[in-house]
């Protein structure tokens, strides 16, 4: 039945060699991995050298969080200008690269429409990593806006919003294309998200970089950027992956089409008023706070029912997750969303926020969301995608399971870390009776750990790298048999 | 409802829901917080001492100061700031309308610099804490910033504004660390801030506020 994958399949083929509807699925999805092969492994492959760049760059932003004599010969290493050049490099490069290649491919999947042969997606390829090269570069130079979540400097906002356009048309073709029936969850998310994002990028650089409003007015505007760039690009698309790859492997359909509904809907309206919440006791009017504030706390509604859905969607299949390294990389990530989710919402009520504000405890939080929740969304991803795309498989149950442990060991610790650290910090200097130097001591220990758990979590990203190195170099087992973390648990291959 | 029909209604959802927001984050504080006219009478700055400010705080946003400093002073009800002497009164929106960009900031891993320029006068203090911050503030986790300085020959007398280091931070024997210009604008951008002193607009105009 399978086809040698060198060969691509054009729609004649599938329909001389279609005999029965199975057959046919099975073409048809072989011809949609086919067409997606190049452009997506281009992504994921430019995304993994941006993660590999943004670790570098973290492990030398938190070692000099407490070793500030680290490096500091050169302006292009100072510490002010390393950290946003890991933020970056990790949020567009990494996170939205990858982003991209999985929801190109959900979407090709689940509309069934093959990805366009034209040349337009390569350029977007290209136009984006060109981006964030010249950004990244930007910022280390000293051309930093230092308006958080959007310092790259002014002349990188074409490649990347010329990117993305040719990315979200390319969606919508597919949505259009599709036969007519049934919707799915997934595509909801991933249309809504490649939508969002290009109008909060535009609005974002033309009114704080490009143009720039009156200062006072443009902490909102920022905050409204950066919080959404969270919440209505990186999240729908993670949660798209969870909804595709959760029913895919355990072999069953979603708990719920109706709770999906709520979640979505609610995502959507809640999620776009949340960004005030970084700016409580700022010079703002009290109802731009407290709407953020109102909103924070209804994100409870689609956290909680995007939880509940996928949990009952799980009941019954946890046993997959001794074998599955998709899905045990995708609940670890489901379960860190509902976490990160109630943290946040708890962060933005008044008297709590008092004491997180301005402290280590907000980096923790936001770690939990990218990497806990997001990151480890794409891992499993691409876990998922990458032996469908090359009809080969992952070359060693061993790397998996210590990327695995790594990312997880890694990523508590920070949380653990930054979160009491940052608390302790906060705590004391609400009470205002140690002095600021004092209490700084106090929170070394906390940032040295989060150094290691830098060193821990790169040395994941290691393990991963050589996985998908081997696995498109060809140095791993050809199709039929999955790699599974445990073997002889029963187990069998779901398209 | 066929196909189409729920597709566009889809479409008009997503818009919906984003635009309202986009409106009342966006659009709403532009209008509320981009207006100001220089009604705020804010002191007047000799021409060429604003260069000098307006360059250092471009060393301010390139060198990242933001991600350890912040610019704003919480009510007493919102946070312990003022006990810190970070400030006498809360920060208004009227406090940044010769600002750039609004240099706020989320994190405190040094202190708030809203007032520094009431806090802490003395230009030669800035600089050296600038070359080396171990030299004023023992155990600091503020990095050096050495390349704001230049290291040089003392030929004949030495600079009016070498630094002056001693101990285990002085320069060999005949060498003296001066600072650069953008070293010097740092310092006046920091000396010009002093946000509690800008007047209060008046709480009876029909102005923005």
């Amino acid at each position: 039945m399978r086809q040698n994958i060198s060969q691509p399949l054009d729609q004649n083929d599938l329909q001389k060699i279609s005999s029965s509807k199975a057959h046919e699925d099975q073409l048809q999805r072989q011809l949609i991995d086919t067409r997606c092969r190049n452009i997506v492994t281009a992504f994921f492959s430019a995304s993994l050298v941006w993660l590999l760049s943004g670790s570098a760059l973290a492990i030398a932003a938190s070692i000099k969080l407490h070793s500030p004599d680290f490096l500091t010969q050169s302006d292009w290493l100072t510490f002010g200008r390393v950290r946003p050049a890991h933020l970056n490099t990790m949020a567009y490069g990494w996170v939205s690269g990858a982003s991209i290649g999985v929801g190109l491919w959900i979407m090709s999947r689940l509309t069934r429409v093959p990805l366009s042969k034209s040349p337009w997606l390569w350029a977007a390829f290209f136009l984006w990593n060109i981006g964030i090269t010249v950004g990244t570069i930007g910022i280390l130079r000293g051309d930093s806006t230092s308006i958080e979540w959007l310092e790259f400097p002014g002349y990188t906002a074409p490649f990347l919003l010329g990117a993305f356009a040719i990315a979200m048309f390319e969606i919508i073709r597919m949505m259009n294309k599709r036969p007519p029936g049934h919707v799915y969850i997934s595509q909801w998310y991933i249309l809504a998200a490649f939508c969002w994002f290009p109008w909060l990028y535009a609005t974002a650089v033309i009114l704080l970089v490009w143009f720039p409003v009156q200062a006072p007015a443009m902490p909102p505007i920022n905050w409204w950027f950066a919080h959404n760039a969270l919440g209505l690009w990186f999240t729908p698309v993670s949660l798209a992956a969870a909804y595709y790859l959760i029913p895919k492997v355990v072999g069953k359909p979603i708990h719920s089409y109706y709770l999906s509904m709520i979640g979505f809907w609610s995502l959507g309206f809640f999620y776009a008023w949340n960004g005030m919440h970084h700016l409580i006791g700022g010079p703002f009017p009290a109802w731009l706070i407290s709407a953020s504030i109102a909103a924070s706390i209804m994100m409870l509604v689609p956290v909680i029912t995007v939880a509940i859905n996928h949990h009952m969607t799980m009941k019954g299949s946890f046993h997959y997750l001794k074998s599955s390294p998709t899905l045990r990389f995708v609940v670890f990530a489901a379960v860190s969303y509902t976490l990160v989710s109630v943290q946040g919402s708890s962060a933005a009520i008044r008297p709590l926020n008092q004491i997180t504000h301005f402290t280590h405890y907000t980096i923790g939080h936001a770690h939990l969301g990218m990497y806990a929740f997001v990151t480890m969304m794409l891992f499993g991803a691409m876990y998922y995608i990458m032996p469908r795309l090359w009809n080969r498989e992952w070359p060693s149950a061993f790397l998996i399971r210590s990327h695995f442990w790594l990312c997880a060991l890694g990523v508590a610790l920070m949380t653990f870390a930054l979160s009491i650290g940052g608390w302790i910090q906060g705590w004391e200097l609400n009470k205002a009776e140690k002095g600021f130097m004092e209490i700084l001591e106090i929170t070394l220990p906390y940032l040295q750990a989060r150094s290691l758990s830098g060193g821990i979590l790169t040395l994941a990203h290691l393990m991963f790298t050589l996985s998908f190195l081997l696995l498109i170099f060809g140095w791993s087992p050809r199709g039929g048999t999955p790699t599974l973390l445990e073997a002889n648990t029963p187990f069998r291959r779901t398209q | 409802m066929n196909d189409k029909q729920r597709y566009i209604s889809v479409w008009i959802g997503f818009l919906t829901t984003f635009a309202t927001a986009w409106f009342g984050l966006v659009i709403l504080p532009i209008f509320n917080l981009g207006q100001f006219t220089d009604e705020v009478q804010h002191a007047k700055i000799p021409k060429e001492k604003a260069t000098l400010i307006d360059l250092g705080r471009d060393s301010y946003v390139s060198n990242g100061c933001i991600y350890c400093h912040s610019q704003q002073v919480r009510p007493s009800y919102a946070g312990s700031d003022m006990k810190y002497f970070w400030g006498d009164r809360r920060t208004m929106p009227t406090d940044y309308i010769n600002d750039k960009v609004a240099l706020l900031g989320t994190m405190r891993t040094g202190p708030d610099l809203s007032n520094i320029g009431v806090r802490q006068p003395s230009i030669d203090w800035h600089l050296t804490h600038l070359y080396n911050p171990q030299i004023t503030s023992q155990g600091s986790v503020m990095p050096p910033y050495d390349f704001l300085f230049r290291k040089q020959k003392i030929v004949g007398v030495s600079s009016p504004n070498a630094l002056k280091l001693s101990g285990e931070y002085s320069p060999p024997e005949g060498y003296e660390v001066v600072p650069k210009r953008e070293a010097l604008a740092l310092v006046q951008y920091l000396l010009s801030l002093q946000k509690s002193k800008n007047p209060l607009p008046d709480p009876q105009s029909n102005g923005p506020s």
